[in-house]
């Protein structure tokens, strides 16, 4: 780890001023990634401009309904919040279902979205990897990929989005707030993280020097009956193989309404929009589940050791699903 | 202050002040045990991947190898060392000693510190990915074996103490729930939210 | 310390027993306060710290370092590499043989493994080191790799390490074709490594002419011979201690670290810390070799053995012959009237192995006990009959006698606890929700033994004693055991008596390993404490600064008689399968040991316990990856190697029953290491009986288990 400097930021327009879109400066929430990664060597930031501090730690009703959730929020208080656990009960189970009790007392929301991939080469600086070093190749295309990308991936980089919250976040439609020195700016959440392509190593729509600075989830009655479920290579404290954040109204035996996302399949938490087409309006039940998961996964590109991950997100569609649909009919 | 990639600073840990001159680059871990002599916190794996270095920070359990002890300034930092009252052993720390709840001890300060911080937490009535129903009108759920465990797999035993760790745990929960209040400590009196 | 089971109350005038009774371990308190100091937790003033710099290719010569540009970096002291480290001795024959040149650091520019100590940056403060070495640029000349372990590798070749590596009895062909059930199969285990929760640290510094190096090992007068040796040093003038010892496994013996450490602290003059980072550890602290072991057994219809052969490879590094010995369990475990047995080696790009939690046994027991339960099913037989039927009366190879094979018995008592009885052989018939579920069974065994040791035992006029022997409680609870020992020795109360470990001043003594530690230890302390009390008892004066007796076991050691010497178990699971995700949950779990007599009982169930977990640990999540084209880890931390944690481990149960050691002084066999024997074996026959599936590889991963339900074939 490099010699840094740091600053504590005390509001908002402070912090972006601090920052001042430099690319060698970052912003510190709890640290839990950012940290890490310098101490691996792959971030060897100059100055650290400290947010903890600022006035971002509040989750608050909008007026439509919906909630806005501070970046600063930690991920513990963020499960904790009641109303999160009402009305977006998916949300507090992944945030839940992510890391340790102790990780989730310092992480942030903002933080918690920008965390990068978990993938082994890119952690390893001695290791080529297109996310860190552009250009200098992707060994995991024939190393070590079981928990790779099946969805959405390139010949360039194949690594996974590590987050669970994102995966609900994403099925919740979130819209992200950030604010730079030109102002204030928001991007759905479907639009903030960039394709892989060729420059996997852009992750983000966030213009330089921004700050993210909150997260708002529209209203969305379907998200008060809905539920996460992860999958592991562990029973707790370990990153996914696979997850899946889904809610569903169903009247009269014909789905209504449907939100999918899954998780540890792509770069980017992925929005099930193919399946949640195919489920709307559709008889419940099993086969229309997996008929929209199919759909969904029509697109899946595995690599010679994921292949498994189609059959885990298939089979996960039509299990939450039907447990979601059978609370329904109580 | 010194220079840009240091910083004199004060940290208050188990209600002392300390004042310290501090490479930016140093972790609150590495201030505890290399700095201020306090090594009851341990580091295992200084990635987060173990529990080791468990501290509470403002009542709450986190991990002192992520956290820059430069940006600790002005919180309230619990580490194992201050856990006791005197001579008198946190309820935990008593629970975990009665029953074995551990072998190579490496890992037990910071199994210790995320009890009490979990404890506090269940009482708050926090759910966890265990938990059936997350939802507020479901109520909190019960210290459950099950509840226990996943909220203490953020802390790595790599000898396999986990079956006492959990016995010590409720037990030393159970006390706390019949006494409606954390038994002793001045420190864990603050971790009640 | 408490005793925490119901004893004599301390009024009566005869001592009651120590040993047997439940007590909490004597550093306690200091373990649950944090008092307790760790190796790289004993302050010194002018401490430096030193960072390893490892290889990061896996093969070829190191052609420049440029040391220049580091020198120049704040706080840096100094860079040890290959062009100015002193000169080690390496071909000696230490108390484990000839050293794993590993330790032996830059001692020339050769790179056999990624993952090798090329230099060693010292500055004043941690930071300081880890930056300098992280910019300190080393350039190599490459070499092609080969780190691609397979069972069938032309180069393997037959390796004796601490048992012969073949035997060979009958005619396996003959007797194979004579079975009427016969069940080939292959079976792999991948690499694994110790992940002691402390990471290896050494402090080293010259005092008044002496080498003192703080140390976490697993014994001192070990690693203390062998610095002596490597530097060339009088044993008289090294010290090594190592008071409380975060956990080692097998993986805490002599390191890079601590040969690193004594270069620059003999260089600076002046105190040097060199501790491992979890990373680090991965390359340098000895591992577990990935095995593949091929079984075949031939049956009669009712299950008796006419064949047996138990085929097993593993690897080492190009420069260090280890064998990870797995065919010998099955020396101990079945008789068959062709018995074939192979241990053989492929030397790889690869770091050196070392033992590693029951070394052989634990892979050797997951694939014959695996085996064992194929042939059950095949023959249509309860598994546990099956074992019963193969009780040897005489060691399979060895033709000498059981001290002691309560292996029947730990499986009554198991299957009456357990409900085995109630159990359908048949699989996949039980559900309940997503989960299917199962039961599997399997033996224990582990090699019982004892290795010279000294003590002394010394009585202080204020009528309290002190015991010192140079072993390691690296988690154990021997400090406490041997206080429970050497209090009934002394006919007195444990709270009289201070022992005191972990200094290789206290003289020479087994290291904490091959289950041997404790009764190795107890034997020398209750020799000295005993002969201490006659002593006392003929009326001996305590002077002033106390009377102390000797005690050295060498000569006890030889009188015995030769023997199969062992403590044995069964291991019972029952897991939950959820074949939809590949999820696999152990319910619970019950392993009822033979291991000698349990001196005490609270630790000894944690010890048998957590060896379970480790089978636990085996059976679902260890496993290191290497990745072909850089020779090197993927994922070397411990998010990326699993191991269990809380919520893997049910709540889960470990007993024993009476067998107390009749040749040994206190009754010991020794308790560490059987807890995992075949404790895998039993979680993985217990998802074959939940799914229909048999899995042959470890660890029984969700996409292995996903991959066979939709292939539906045996993996």
């Amino acid at each position: 780890m490099r010699e840094f400097d740091y600053q504590r930021a005390y509001d908002v327009a402070g912090a972006v001023a601090l920052l001042d879109a430099d690319p060698d400066t970052r912003f510190l929430g709890g640290g839990t990634n950012l940290v890490d990664l310098m101490k691996t060597g792959v971030e060897r930031p100059v100055r650290l401009v400290d947010i903890r501090e600022l006035p971002l730690d509040r989750i608050e009703s909008t007026p439509e309904g919906g909630l806005r959730i501070g970046a600063t929020v930690t991920n513990g208080d963020l499960a904790a919040h009641p109303e999160v656990r009402r009305r977006y009960p998916a949300l507090a189970q992944a945030v839940l279902a992510g890391a340790s009790g102790q990780l989730r007392n310092m992480a942030t929301v903002g933080g918690n979205l920008l965390q990068r991939t978990r993938c082994g080469y890119f952690t390893d600086v001695s290791r080529p990897c297109n996310k860190r070093v552009p250009g200098s190749g992707c060994p995991a295309l024939t190393g070590e990929h079981r928990n790779h990308a099946i969805l959405g991936a390139s010949e360039h980089c194949v690594a996974v989005h590590p987050s669970d919250m994102g995966v609900a976040l994403a099925a919740f439609d979130a819209v992200v707030h950030f604010e730079t020195a030109d102002g204030a700016g928001e991007l759905p959440l479907a639009d903030f993280y960039l394709p892989v392509g060729d420059t996997p190593h852009r992750e983000t729509a966030l213009p330089p020097g921004a700050l993210i600075t909150g997260v708002t989830l529209p209203p969305a009655p379907v998200a008060a009956h809905s539920r996460y479920r992860k999958v592991r290579e562990r029973a707790s404290y370990a990153f996914a193989i696979g997850s899946l954040a889904a809610a569903l109204d169903i009247r009269d035996g014909v789905v209504r309404e449907a939100r999918l996302a899954f998780g540890a399949v792509a770069s980017r938490p992925w929005r099930a929009a193919a399946a949640e087409r195919v489920l709307t309006g559709a008889p419940a039940g099993a086969e229309t589940y997996a008929t929209a998961a199919d759909a969904e996964l029509a697109a899946a590109r595995p690599l010679p050791d994921n292949g498994y991950k189609v059959d885990l997100i298939r089979n996960l569609v039509v299990t939450v699903l039907t447990e979601l649909a059978e609370e329904t009919a109580r | 202050m010194a220079s840009s990639t240091s910083s004199v600073i004060t940290l208050k840990i188990n209600g002392e002040k300390y004042t310290l001159p501090v490479d930016h680059r140093t972790t609150l871990l590495d201030a505890l045990r290399e700095r201020l002599d306090l090594t009851g916190t341990k580091k295992g794996c200084d990635q987060g991947q173990c529990g080791a270095c468990t501290v509470l920070l403002d009542g709450r359990r986190s991990v002192a190898c992520l956290q820059l002890a430069v940006a600790a300034e002005g919180r309230e930092i619990t580490t194992i060392e201050g856990v006791a009252d005197g001579e008198r052993l946190h309820p935990v720390q008593q629970a975990f000693l009665d029953l074995d709840g551990y072998q190579c001890g490496y890992c037990t300060p910071g199994q210790i510190c995320s009890a009490i911080g979990m404890i506090e937490e269940h009482a708050a009535g926090w759910p966890s990915a265990v938990t059936e129903d997350v939802r507020p009108e479901a109520g909190p759920p019960a210290l459950s074996a099950d509840e226990i465990r996943e909220r203490m797999s953020g802390n790595l035993c790599r000898c396999g103490a986990y079956v006492s760790i959990v016995e010590a745990v409720a037990r030393a929960a159970r006390a706390r729930t019949d006494e409606g209040s954390v038994e002793s400590g001045t420190n864990a009196k603050e971790t009640v939210a | 310390m408490t005793t925490v089971t119901t004893g004599t109350t301390a009024t009566t005038s005869v001592q009651a027993p120590s040993v047997g009774t439940g007590h909490t371990r004597v550093e306690g308190r200091d373990k649950v306060t944090g008092a307790a100091r760790y190796a790289a937790e004993v302050p010194f003033a002018d401490l430096a710290h030193g960072w390893l710099v490892l290889s990061t290719v896996a093969r070829g010569r190191i052609v420049a370092l440029d040391t220049d540009p580091v020198l120049a970096m704040p706080g840096v002291l100094a860079v040890l590499d290959h062009r100015n480290a002193p000169h080690l001795v390496t071909d000696y024959h230490g108390m484990l043989g000839t050293p794993d040149p590993t330790c032996a650091v830059f001692q020339h520019d050769r790179v056999p493994h990624q993952g090798w100590p090329v230099a060693l940056v010292v500055a004043e403060t941690s930071e300081q080191a880890r930056e300098a070495a992280e910019a300190l640029v080393v350039r190599y000349e490459q070499e092609p790799h080969d780190v691609e372990f397979t069972g069938d590798h032309p180069d393997a070749y037959p390796v004796d390490g601490h048992m012969p590596a073949v035997t060979e009895k009958g005619d396996l062909d003959a007797q194979l074709a004579a079975s009427a059930v016969v069940v080939d199969a292959e079976y792999t285990t991948p690499e694994e490594h110790h992940n002691p929760m402390e990471p290896h640290a050494a402090t080293a510094r010259w005092d008044d002419g002496r080498l003192e190096v703080i140390d976490s090992n697993q014994g001192v007068t070990w690693v203390a011979g062998e610095l002596a040796n490597l530097f060339s040093l009088d044993p008289a003038s090294v010290r090594v201690r190592s008071e409380h010892v975060g956990g080692g496994f097998g993986s805490k013996g002599v390191r890079a670290h601590q040969v690193a450490a004594v270069m620059a602290a003999t260089l600076l003059q002046r105190p040097v810390r060199v501790v491992l980072t979890r990373r680090q550890m991965f390359s340098l602290a000895g591992y577990r070799s990935p095995t593949t072991q091929r079984i075949r057994l031939g049956a009669d219809p009712d299950g008796r053995l006419r064949a047996l052969e138990h085929r097993a490879v593993s690897r080492t590094s190009t420069v260090y012959e280890f064998v990870e010995p797995s065919a010998g369990v099955a020396r101990v475990m079945y008789d068959a009237d062709a018995h074939h047995t192979a241990n053989r080696v492929v030397r790889l790009d690869v770091p050196s192995p070392t033992y590693m939690r029951a070394p052989g046994e634990a892979p050797g027991s997951f694939a014959l006990e695996a085996a064992l339960d194929e042939l059950a099913e095949k023959c249509g037989i309860d598994p546990i009959e099956l074992r019963l039927r193969n009780e040897p009366e005489t060691g399979p190879v060895s033709g000498l006698p059981f001290a002691g094979r309560n292996l029947a018995a730990c499986f009554r008592e198991g299957a009456r606890r357990f409900g085995w009885a109630e159990r359908d052989r048949r699989p996949g018939l039980r559900r309940e929700g997503r989960w299917l579920l199962g039961t599997g069974t399997a033996a224990a065994s582990f090699p019982a033994g004892a290795a010279p040791s000294t003590a002394t035992a010394t009585a202080h006029p204020d009528g309290t004693f002190t015991v010192r022997i140079s072993a390691a409680d690296i988690g154990t609870g021997a400090r406490t055991a041997l206080t429970l020992v050497a209090a009934d020795a002394l006919r007195t109360a444990p709270e009289r008596i201070r022992v005191r470990i972990g200094d290789s001043d206290f003289g020479p003594a087994m290291i904490a390993g091959g289950s041997m530690g404790t009764r190795s230890w107890s034997w020398a302390v209750k020799t000295a404490a005993g002969e201490l009390r006659e002593r006392l008892a003929l009326g001996a004066d305590i002077p002033a600064e106390g009377l102390t007796v000797h005690s050295d076991t060498t000569e006890a050691l030889g009188a015995l008689t030769p023997a199969e010497r062992h403590s044995f178990g069964a291991q019972f699971a029952e897991v939950a399968v959820d074949v939809t995700t590949g999820e696999v949950r152990v319910r619970r779990m019950l392993g009822i040991f033979a291991a000698g007599r349990i001196v005490n009982p609270l630790t000894a169930r944690n010890q048998f316990l957590g060896g379970m977990i480790w089978g636990i640990s085996m059976a679902l999540h260890e496993e290191a990856a290497r990745d072909r084209a850089s020779g090197g880890h993927v994922g070397a931390d411990l998010a990326g190697y699993h191991v269990a944690t809380h919520a893997d481990v049910p709540r889960i149960e470990a007993d024993w029953i009476d067998d107390t050691d009749p040749d040994d002084p206190v009754g010991i066999k020794g308790i560490g290491e059987i807890g995992i024997v075949g404790a895998a074996a039993a979680v993985a026959n217990a998802v074959w009986h939940a799914t229909g599936v048999r899995h042959r590889s470890l660890p029984i991963r969700p996409d292995r288990v996903l991959s066979a339900a939709t292939g539906a074939t045996d993996v």
